[in-house]
């Protein structure tokens, strides 16, 4: 049977893990080297790596860690991050990613998912879209969540989808740093909307938060967490014990 | 040496790597006089069957790899690489593919339940079903790492393993030297580096 993924997520700036709360006022926590090793040593069932910074910055650091990472750990990595070109995605790719996560570079220009899509296949093309409430209604947020689009949320991932995204990941702005659990309303409104594996992110502040979150949302696939993974306030195998405990179907 | 058979699909940076980890001689080729000279080969891939299949015969390879698995020479097809080793595929039209292993490949839309996601993406358990060389180091439910929509379906005789959802996925296959795994043993953790190692034990 499938098994519902936890995943540590490294956002990564200047060569460093970074994490804050809300997006703003990064804390300087660890090597991403180190830490995915760890991660991949300790029960990660898979890696996402964000160039958090990679819009104005120099990417050549990050890639370089990337492939460092990539040549040591033989779970899947999902690199996000500065992503708005096919080349971006063969830059990535040849350094190790095997997922390609797309967010802004996707809603400046849309037929990003189909092309890459096309060259790379669906399972490359990951959607990840920062949703936040704003007068009641889901929007999707650009810019690392600096910048409203007014584009209502559900209906931009269910077209991402149908134009080749392969999954979905989910941040909601409104939870993420807060760490009282994931936004399982949006979730479900997602999870309602499109049939490819829906990753749940921001909020987790304990383990009994991914255990509400595949309970109250079954459809969801995985549930993705920083912060409190990398201050080490959760450790990832006791969240696993604890999720089978709870008859929810991990890997140990 | 083992040749990991380049033709411009795919990503063969974690494979070249893993099976690095598990200490085997590798090269990344494209070079027919190379792969001829290998003692095992592996067919990688990922993307669609169509394109796929029309690199592998641009490449003037295709003709090779089925001599010499004809001959004996092991050889491993992984996700993709493993559905080319099939006769035909119906992703996106109707595909001829190697034709090294009775079978086809069906899409999982119509073929499973509803409710489940597609593409199959995570980690499942193998369920065992014959013994396989390349499983000797691993045990019946031990989880690997699968990234698919389509999947292989009329090849009892050579499943080896398979993986539930819905319905039971063909995860592994095995006709005599020919092998191939659905799921990525690159990306499989210590379970998957053990498949390595032990395919590029074989005959050993």
């Amino acid at each position: 049977m499938i098994t519902k993924r936890i995943i540590p997520c490294l956002d990564v700036k200047n060569g460093r893990v970074v994490k804050g709360v809300n997006f703003k006022d990064l804390n300087d926590v660890s090597c991403p080297v180190e830490l995915a090793k760890y991660y991949s040593d300790n029960g990660a069932d898979e890696l996402v790596f964000y160039d958090i910074t990679a819009s104005f910055e120099e990417r050549k650091l990050f890639t370089d860690i990337l492939k460092r990472v990539a040549s040591g750990i033989f779970i899947p990595l999902t690199v996000g991050g500065g992503i708005n070109t096919l080349e971006d995605f063969e830059r990535v790719l040849s350094c190790g990613a095997d997922k390609v996560s797309v967010n802004s570079g996707a809603i400046k220009n849309p037929s990003l998912i189909e092309d890459a899509a096309k060259k790379y296949g669906d399972q490359c093309v990951v959607l990840s879209a920062d949703i936040k409430r704003v007068n009641g209604e889901f929007h999707v947020f650009a810019k690392g969540g600096r910048e409203d689009t007014g584009m209502e949320a559900i209906s931009w991932v269910k077209r991402c989808v149908e134009m080749g995204a392969g999954e979905v990941v989910v941040n909601s702005i409104d939870t993420d740093g807060v760490k009282k659990g994931f936004d399982t309303e949006m979730l479900c409104a997602v999870c309602d909307t499109v049939s490819v594996p829906v990753i749940a992110s921001g909020g987790a502040g304990s383990i009994n938060d991914f255990t509400k979150l595949f309970n109250t949302v079954p459809e969801v696939s995985a549930g993705l967490a920083a912060s409190i993974f990398h201050f080490g306030e959760v450790e990832i195998l006791d969240l696993k014990n604890e999720l089978k405990k709870n008859a929810i179907n991990v890997r140990l | 040496m083992v040749a990991i058979i380049d033709y411009g699909v795919g990503n063969l940076f974690s494979l070249s790597s893993s099976l690095k980890a598990v200490g085997v001689e590798t090269v990344v080729t494209g070079d027919p006089d190379i792969i001829k000279n290998a003692d095992k080969l592996i067919l990688p891939g990922v993307g669609a069957f169509g394109d796929a299949a029309k690199k592998l015969e641009d490449s003037g390879l295709k003709d090779l790899i089925i001599k010499l698995a004809d001959e004996g020479k092991p050889l491993l097809g992984i996700c993709l690489g493993m559905q080319l080793l099939f006769e035909k595929s119906y992703e996106y039209g109707e595909h001829s593919g190697l034709g090294l292993i009775k079978g086809e490949i069906v899409p999982m839309v119509g073929n499973i339940p509803n409710g489940l996601n597609i593409p199959h993406i995570g980690w499942n358990g193998l369920v065992f079903k014959k013994n396989t060389p390349i499983f000797k180091y691993i045990n019946n439910g031990d989880h690997v790492y699968f990234v698919h929509s389509f999947y292989a379906d009329h090849c009892s005789e050579s499943v080896t393993a398979t993986a539930e959802y819905g319905v039971e996925v063909t995860a592994s296959v095995q006709s005599g030297n020919v092998f191939g795994c659905q799921f990525h043993p690159e990306k499989s953790g210590e379970v998957g580096l053990k498949i390595l190692k032990a395919f590029c034990e074989i005959g050993e």
